[in-house]
Order: structure tokens, then sequence, then C-alpha cells
């Protein structure tokens, strides 16, 4: 690069490689020349004001004419009162904004300016008597001289530091292992959700779906009142809740251990997506595909409730089901595994439904 | 005999006095036919009297199956499997029963136009007479969910405090059964591959209970075991209710949710925003001519 230095032209000291060209003349706006274009534009802003001065009005009048409790129905079901109210006060807002934009596009001052820029730093001269009106008020506090004070107001600072983070305490006692269990316990019957009526095996024919909740969540007390209530029913029928799902017995291919799972064809899975705990029950009764309306999770009922498509890494979590004494739908114990969602803690049943997929493949090849 | 030969006023006397002449015997025996017919009309077991138009209808339903059903569903609604996958062309129609027969063929599904991911609802190929024959034939195959009558989804009957509950619970079922698919207010939604839930808003209740008895397509049964016949009337109560209610905020872009409300809210509102930015910060016309200094 040097070696063409020479031929380039001679940059002159302290200027510009290129000659600062200045502002293009002004070019002046039709309303700035032509006096009737000036009237025209001020008579466009005025009439603008007026008009949400006019819609102002409306806004008064419609509030005292317009009754909400007889009307509310009217106007395309809009409800004569709210659309008044609404639409003359938005008409009276756009005309006031559109009016100061248009006054200032037209009328108000237009004139380019420059200002150059200046250094953000203060002159060295302030800068350095700060640091020397600093420099002495540490010397004359003594904290250089004194460091059992120095010490123990550091160690003041870092509890107040801490205090902030010991209250983040509150945000509620750890759950322990509650997140792996469910109200399901063994002999609990599995009811109709909302109407809490349990269910024979003679109810259903194949093709069935049932919504269904633990019994318990229905089960009321001496005094009549449920025993489960408020926040805890919350969480008891979120996590408990289930569908019920008759199909061919034959369809249904278990993994081992999972045989005596369902009952004449009858399976019942948790409703709750492993991705991020959406319920799902869009159930397609011809291919027993349960697809998740959140992010199209979809898992195969006839199938252990594996995984085959979406966002969800694992399976849907079966209920083990038998039929009691009296013919009625019971779990045979809780979830064998946590419902819902991934945390930090669970175990790794992803890589295990990988790995039994992995296996599936190679059988079948 | 002495009693019956007794004079007696009125008339019973009088027509114990004529009673053997030529005409009274003939006269006797037509108004025992006639009282006998009425009184057997009036209290004979209904099935007694339709039984041979029944037969008809299943015959007439069985001709127009042969013409119309039996290319998919085979000559005696046994179903084909295609000789090629063994996929199903045309499914059993053994103890799909009439109601079945009456959603399918009522509103249009079938015959199907084209095989595809969905079957659509359209204008109805055969007449209500027609479907009824074919109704009529298919649940003579096999033991099936008959057509049901209006008085089970009608809540004519009840006070207005039990309609009032029968709204209510069976909204509850409604969101707990049907949403997931058919949405919140039952406008439909999509299903995998292609498929949809369809609209159930303005249906005739009589298809929507029989949707829910038989499972079309793949929607799942809520047969009499899984909803009572009474919680399916509440449903139907409940979807009824839909209609009288406003859109109390005005207009309810299809009912679908958060889609079509964040597509206006994205193209009408956002798109007026633009739109006025682009004016505010658009060069206003300059002219050419200088200012005239006063």
């Amino acid at each position: 690069m040097s070696g063409h230095d020479d031929s380039l032209p001679a940059v002159p000291e302290g200027d510009e490689p290129i000659p600062n060209p200045g502002l293009p003349p002004h070019e002046w706006r039709p309303t700035d020349i032509d006096p009737r274009l000036e009237k025209r534009a001020e008579r466009q802003v005025a009439t603008l004001f007026g008009v949400a001065t006019i819609a102002l009005i409306g806004f008064f009048v419609s509030y005292f004419v317009f009754q909400i409790g007889d009307e509310w129905d009217t106007i395309g079901s809009l409800g004569a009162s709210n659309l008044m109210l609404g639409g003359t006060l938005g008409i009276a807002f756009l005309c006031i904004g559109v009016g100061l934009i248009h006054w200032a596009r037209k009328l108000m001052v237009d004139e380019e300016m420059v200002e150059i820029r200046h250094p953000a730093s203060s002159s060295d001269e302030d800068r350095a008597t700060t640091v020397g009106l600093v420099m002495q008020g540490v010397d004359d506090s003594g904290i250089g001289r004194r460091p059992l004070v120095r010490n123990s107001l550091l160690g003041a600072l870092g509890l107040v530091g801490l205090a902030p983070i010991v209250m983040l305490r509150d945000l509620g006692p750890l759950p322990g292992d509650k997140l792996y269990h469910t109200i399901w316990e063994p002999g609990m019957r599995v009811v109709r959700d909302v109407v809490g009526t349990p269910i024979k095996v003679s109810d259903l024919q194949i093709g069935d779906l049932v919504n269904c909740e633990p019994e318990a969540i229905f089960a009321l007390g001496d005094d009549g009142h449920r025993l489960i209530e408020g926040v805890d029913l919350q969480i008891a029928k979120s996590k408990g809740a289930v569908i019920l799902l008759r199909m061919e017995p034959d369809d249904i291919t278990p993994w081992a251990g999972r045989e005596n799972w369902s009952v004449q064809g009858i399976v019942c899975y948790s409703k709750i997506c492993t991705h991020v705990g959406c319920p799902i029950s869009l159930n397609e009764r011809t291919t027993h595909h349960l697809l998740c309306p959140c992010h199209q999770s979809t898992f195969d009922l006839a199938d252990n409730g594996k995984v085959i498509f979406g966002p969800a890494a694992r399976h849907l979590p079966q209920l083990p089901i038998e039929v009691d004494d009296e013919g009625y739908l019971v779990a045979q114990s809780d979830f064998t595994e946590p419902v819902g969602p991934s945390f930090w803690e669970r175990d790794n049943t992803e890589r295990e439904d990988a790995e039994r997929d992995q296996a599936e493949l190679e059988e079948a090849e | 005999m002495r009693l019956l030969n007794r004079p007696i006023d009125g008339l019973a006397g009088r027509l114990s006095r004529h009673r053997r002449r030529p005409l009274a015997g003939l006269l006797v025996l037509l108004l025992g036919l006639l009282v006998t017919g009425s009184l057997y009309a009036a209290f004979a077991p209904a099935q007694a009297g339709r039984a041979e138009t029944d037969a008809e209808q299943v015959a007439k339903g069985r001709e127009l199956f042969l013409v119309g059903c039996a290319f998919c569903h085979g000559q005696n609604g046994e179903g084909i499997l295609s000789s090629r996958d063994g996929n199903i062309i045309g499914p059993t129609l053994v103890g799909v029963g009439a109601a079945a027969v009456d959603f399918q063929v009522g509103t249009g599904r079938m015959p199907m136009a084209q095989p595809g991911a969905q079957v659509q609802k359209k204008a109805p190929v055969y007449t209500e007479e027609e479907v009824a024959a074919l109704a009529a034939y298919v649940a003579s195959l096999g033991v099936g969910p008959a057509i049901p009558d209006e008085s089970d989804y009608s809540i004519e009957g009840l006070s207005d405090a039990e309609r009032e509950e029968a709204i209510v619970r069976g909204g509850q079922i409604f969101l707990t059964n049907c949403t997931a698919c058919h949405n919140f207010e039952g406008s439909g939604g999509a299903m995998p591959r292609g498929g949809y839930a369809p609209k159930i808003r303005g249906v005739e209740p009589r298809y929507i209970y029989e949707a829910m008895l038989t499972g079309p397509q793949g929607m799942d049964n809520f047969s009499n075991g899984n909803l009572s016949p009474e919680e399916k009337r509440d449903v139907i109560a409940y979807l009824q209710s839909l209609e009288d209610q406003p859109d109390y905020a005005g207009f309810g872009l299809g009912g679908l949710g958060p889609v079509s409300e964040g597509l206006a809210a994205w193209l009408v509102g956002i798109g007026a925003c633009v739109g006025f930015a682009y004016w505010i910060a658009a060069h206003t016309t300059r002219t050419s001519k200088s200012k005239v200094e006063a």
C-alpha cells in the first residue's frame, strides 16, 4: 500500500478529504409561499378541531341519552351506549391528533437547523478538581487509616445485600416429592368429570371417550361439604385428570409389565400433556391418536401413550386400572411416574423412550 | 226375556221392541265390527299397525342401498376392504344403527363425493323418506342406536329453573368433553392430517344427538353409557342457549378465539398505526418557488 501513497493527491492538513458542501438551499412548502394555501391549511386544522369538539359534545349527549340497561344489544348487538360513547370519544381523539400533526406539517416553522456536536466529557480542569475533592473526602474520613471501621462497614453492607435474597424463600416451600404423586390411590374409582358418576365396563362401547377425574375430588364429608376444597381441589383436579378410552382389545400393544393395566380394551391415561402441561382430549377414534392443541404433540393411546409427533419428549403416563367388587372401574395404584411436564430433578424417561424406540426399530429391521 | 218384554220408556225400550226386525241383525253386526275396530286402533301396540309398512320400508331401503351405497359398503352392508393394502374402502354398517344413517345421509356427508381427509357436509342427496328407508334397512342389519325422538333432546317440558340447571350442566359437560375439538362455542377446529372438527352451531339438535351416539368419522362415541340421554339433552340445550346470546363485545369474528382476534388486531390495528406513522413522516410537497421577503 505504501507504494501508492505518492500517487494520491495530497490532503491538505486539518481539512476534510471532501469539501463540506453545506446545506442545500431551503425548499419552501406551498403553504409558506402562497397565503391562500396557508389560509386553507389553517381552515383544515380548525375544522379537525371543530369536528373533535362536535364529537365531544356528542359524547356528553350520548352519556345522558343512551342507557346501558335497556339498550345493551342495539346497533348490531354492540349496545347504543357503548358504541356512541366509544365512537364519539374515538373520533374526538383522532381529529385532535390528526389536526395537531397537520398543523405541524403545514403551518409550524419548517427550517433545518444545524447544531454542532461537542465532546461529552467535562474539561480536564473540572475533572482534576472533582478527583481532588473526592480524594480529600477519603482522607478526611480516614477510611484508609481505620481498617476496623472499613471492614465492619463492608460486613454490614454485604448482609444488607443478602436480606432480599433470604426473602425469596417466601415464594413457597420446596415441592418435596409432591410432583411425583397425585391423589390417585389403589381402589379409587374413576368417575366422570362434572357429574362424578362411577363407570362400569358395560357402560362403554368401543370408541367411547370419557373425560374423568378421581372420585376423591367429589367426595363429601358428613356435613355435606366437599372434603377437598379451594386450592387443594384445583391441584388435585389438575394433576388427577384422566381420559378413559375403549378400543378393540387387540389394538393395544402394552409394554412389558403393563399387560394388565387395561380392562377389556379400556385404557386410562393422564390428561396432562408431558410437554408443557396443557389438558388434552382431542382424540381421533379411528387411530387412537391424542393430539395436544397447544403444540401439536401427538400420543398413541394404543401404544402406551408413545409420542409419535410434536415437541413432547416423554410418553403420556398411563393409570393402571381394574374392576372393583361392584363392577366399577378403579385405579390399581397411583401413576407410576410423575404426570405433566418435565422438571429439573425428574428421572430421565425420555432417554428410556428413545432407547425403546430404537430397539423397536432394530426389531422391525 | 220377561224383563226385556216389559214396556220401557225411551230408547232402550224402542230398540228392544224392534229387535226381531230383519235388518236388526245386520245393524248389530255392523255396530259390533265398528266398535271392535275402533277399540283395536286405539289400544293396539303401535308396532303391530306399522309391521307391514316397516317391511316395505326395509325393502325400499335395500333397493336404494344396492344402487347408492353397496359399491363401497358391500351388498349386505358388510364393508369392503381394498385388496391392495387392506385399508377400508367402506366400513361395515352392521350394528351402526338407524341414527348413523340418519346423520350421515341426512346431513349429506354420505354418499361421499370423493375420499379424503374429511367427508364434507353437503346438500342431502336423498329425500327424507328415502333417508328413513335407508335407515330402516341398515337398522335391520344389526342392533344399533335408533334415531332419537324429539322428546329426547327437547327441554320444552321443563320448568324455567330446571331449564337453567340443564343449560348450566350442559355447558360444563360441553366444556369438558366437546370443547377440545369443537371450540368453546362450537365453532369447530383443526384436527390432525387435514381433518377438522366441524362447526356445530346452527346444526339441527337431532344431528348433534346422533353424532354423539354414533361418533361419525374420527369423532369418539358418547354412547348412552358414556353420556346419559339427559346429559346429551343438556349439551344440546347449552348449544341452543348460545344462539340466544348476543356478542357482548361487538364482532364475534367467527368465535375462533385468539387466531381471528389476533389477526384482526395485527392487520387492522397495527396496520392503521403504520399508516399514520407513514403519513406523519412523509415529505410534504415542496415548491421550487422561493419566498418573497417582505
